[in-house]
């Protein structure tokens, strides 16, 4: 019998490949490349590696998402004066930013940022085209298109923070950088910019279903894994026909918190705790700036940050009077 | 079982990985309310090594302050002509194993003229004495920011004729021009703002061209048709603030609650002595270096052609009080005090400043 007491994958299926359901009639692209097996990809999921459906949307996506990177990969070489050496030690720290704050929403010159809006046109062409590429093979499948609209609530995040945002605050240059470090201290400038996005309850939210559906996730695939002995990894089957597995996993939740998820039920919360995290955060940071501009001092007029206790005197601004 | 023993070992391997990063393990000292992350992080190691490099050096006994006046003594004296002769002898002993232990008194003198003013050095020295006498008079900033603590030739200069940690205009290494995309001044690893993609030269901006450090709104709405500041204002604070913390040795709360940045009800004391600081470095980087440009060689400058500056680690070299908070104005009385020191009287190359203005 399979045993599911380890870390990775313990049970490969090893049958002739299946190439997949039928495509519709009259489709201009075909699945391509032979099936095979790879062992150590079955360590981690599926051992079986093709056939490939690319597709117009598929190929028009790789292609926009290539370009966007060799935009940005080249101009961050150009950074370092074309040097490979510095390229590679410097890597995490290089970036293409966004044009400075004095060109507004206006296209600026190609050095000055022009660059970085062309890089992120591509990337989102990439990006909605991936998008639809999605949503069009679940419907190819005969499935609904669940993970589409997940996917659709990242990219929302991803065109507040880059597109919408800035256009509402009238300049490119609120935009994050395309950098490994740069856009996580574009991340920590914005927060304090905007007196601790901490106090921005839609970002408390975000970081509610952000940190949810990790509790989710690890609740769930360990409930799964914990009765698979019983049968209970043919979840869908257990949804209709609940079987000793699913009690037992019912019964397990009750006892230890007093209240249980079922086993379809489980899995609308997990997607919604999903897509809800970058959807309400991306609320939080369209707010930022356009309708708060200092959320700890909106926390404290609201209510929402408390006081402390003070422990050294207090100071008092040195520059009262002296400045506006 | 086999598995389970080598899923056991890779478990422990894996905390002891996370748990010995750092030898010895830090301390946490607590400075604030209960539960709110006001702590110092001290690693007793790093801190140890910083204590021993900043030792105040033996003193000679002190001179006579009897006698007649060093102005009647010597020639061209203007600055420390009010001293007795013996401790003007002294002081210029102690410049000299301050600031030019290995180069000696010709590294300012002419030997055969002492009086002369003809290394550039000496006039320098001179008008590196005027800051001194300014930064001990504990007046204005240099009040809410030294203190009687006061500071020497030795404060900065540690035997190095120009002090070890100081900055220019930096335009960083060479990026490629034409219509490849510009860096901003950031996105490079600079040892400058602790390693992060912050712009590497907070300090011409914000200790040279005195613009703005505050940048978070002061009110919870953004105000109609105002714009305020910028990201990349935000990220040039940022950096000089990085900068800041690693030169005192110190963290983010040592001066801020973080939780507001801005709010002063909630900052430490630190907090108000730095805001002086900061004015304190731009007035001597104005006042008293950058005016000296004309005289200084090409050494003495940077890449962009300005004159080595000031910043915080000038001083400060790791502790919140340089030199460990030990003054040496007991041992030098002849530093303490400011004359009135007209520019008149000051002779050497046209490019003399006048008096700092009172700093706002």
């Amino acid at each position: 019998m399979a045993e599911y007491q380890n870390i990775f994958t313990s049970v490969q299926v090893r049958g002739p490949a299946y190439a997949g359901v039928a495509l519709p009639e009259g489709g201009v692209y075909t699945r391509q490349g032979k099936p095979f097996y790879a062992y150590w990809l079955g360590k981690l999921g599926d051992a079986q590696v093709g056939p490939f459906y690319l597709g117009f949307t598929g190929l028009a996506s790789l292609l926009c998402g290539f370009i966007a990177i060799e935009i940005i990969g080249l101009n961050m070489l150009a950074s370092v004066n074309w040097d490979w050496i510095q390229f590679l030690r410097q890597l995490p720290w290089l970036a293409l930013e966004p044009p400075s704050p004095k060109y507004g929403i206006s296209i600026p010159p190609l050095n000055e940022g022009g660059w970085w809006l062309m890089a992120g046109f591509f990337l989102t062409t990439a990006i909605l085209l991936w998008w639809v590429r999605m949503y069009r093979r679940a419907i190819a499948l005969g499935l609904g298109t669940h993970v589409a609209w997940a996917f659709a609530s990242a990219i929302w995040l991803y065109l507040v923070l880059g597109f919408i945002r800035p256009l509402l605050m009238g300049s490119w240059s609120e935009a994050v950088p395309f950098g490994i470090f740069p856009h996580l201290d574009w991340t920590a400038a914005f927060s304090i910019r905007y007196g601790n996005l901490f106090y921005n309850p839609f970002h408390m939210l975000s970081i509610a279903f952000l940190y949810g559906s990790a509790l989710l996730f690890a609740m769930h695939g360990a409930t799964i894994l914990a009765v698979s002995r019983f049968g209970g990894d043919r979840e869908l089957e257990q949804v209709v026909d609940r079987g000793t597995a699913a009690e037992r996993a019912a019964l397990f939740w009750r006892w230890t918190m007093g209240f249980n998820a079922t086993m379809e039920s489980i899995h609308r919360w997990a997607w919604w705790f999903a897509v809800l995290c970058p959807l309400v955060g991306g609320i939080g940071i369209l707010l930022t700036g356009t309708v708060v501009d200092n959320w700890y001092l909106w926390g404290v007029k609201h209510g929402l940050a408390p006081s402390y206790p003070i422990v050294f005197p207090p100071v008092t601004d040195p520059a009262q009077g002296a400045l506006p | 079982m086999k598995n389970r023993t080598l899923s056991g070992v890779l478990g422990i391997s894996f905390v002891l990985l996370l748990a010995a990063c750092e030898a010895p393990p830090p301390a946490t000292t607590q400075i604030g309310y209960r539960g709110l992350g006001m702590e110092q992080v001290v690693n007793p190691a790093t801190r140890d090594r910083v204590l021993a490099a900043n030792v105040v050096p033996d003193a000679p006994p002190l001179a006579s302050a009897d006698g007649p006046r060093a102005s009647e003594v010597f020639q061209n004296v203007p600055v420390l002509g009010h001293l007795s002769a013996a401790e003007f002898t002294r002081l210029m002993v102690s410049m000299t194993s301050w600031v030019s232990p290995e180069q000696g008194c010709n590294y300012c003198h002419v030997p055969t003229d002492l009086a002369s003013d003809s290394v550039y050095t000496k006039v320098v020295a001179r008008r590196m004495l005027q800051m001194t006498q300014h930064i001990n008079s504990n007046q204005g900033d240099v009040a809410a920011h030294v203190g009687t603590t006061g500071v020497t030739c030795y404060t900065c200069h540690r035997g190095h004729p120009i002090p070890q940690n100081v900055w220019s205009i930096d335009p960083g290494p060479p990026q490629a021009g034409g219509f490849a995309a510009h860096r901003n001044g950031q996105n490079l690893a600079s040892a400058v703002v602790g390693y992060t993609s912050l712009p590497y030269d907070p300090f011409a901006p914000l200790l040279g061209d005195g613009a703005q450090v505050r940048v978070v709104s002061s009110e919870a709405l953004p105000r109609k048709g105002g714009t305020g500041p910028t990201i990349q204002a935000t990220e040039a604070t940022y950096g000089l603030m990085m900068h800041v913390s690693d030169a005192l040795g110190v963290n983010c709360t040592y001066c801020h609650n973080s939780r507001s940045f801005a709010a002063w009800d909630s900052s430490s004391a630190a907090r108000v002595t730095a805001w002086h600081a900061i004015r304190t470095v731009r007035d001597i980087n104005t006042h008293y270096i950058e005016p000296l440009a004309p005289i200084l060689p090409a050494a003495n400058k940077g890449p962009g052609g300005d004159v080595l500056k000031a910043n915080c680690a000038t001083c400060h070299q790791g502790l919140n009080k340089p030199l460990n908070g030990v003054s040496m104005l007991k041992d030098y009385p002849e530093l303490v005090g400011a004359r009135p020191t007209p520019a008149a009287a000051t002779p050497g190359p046209a490019a003399m400043p006048a008096p700092p203005a009172p700093s706002t």
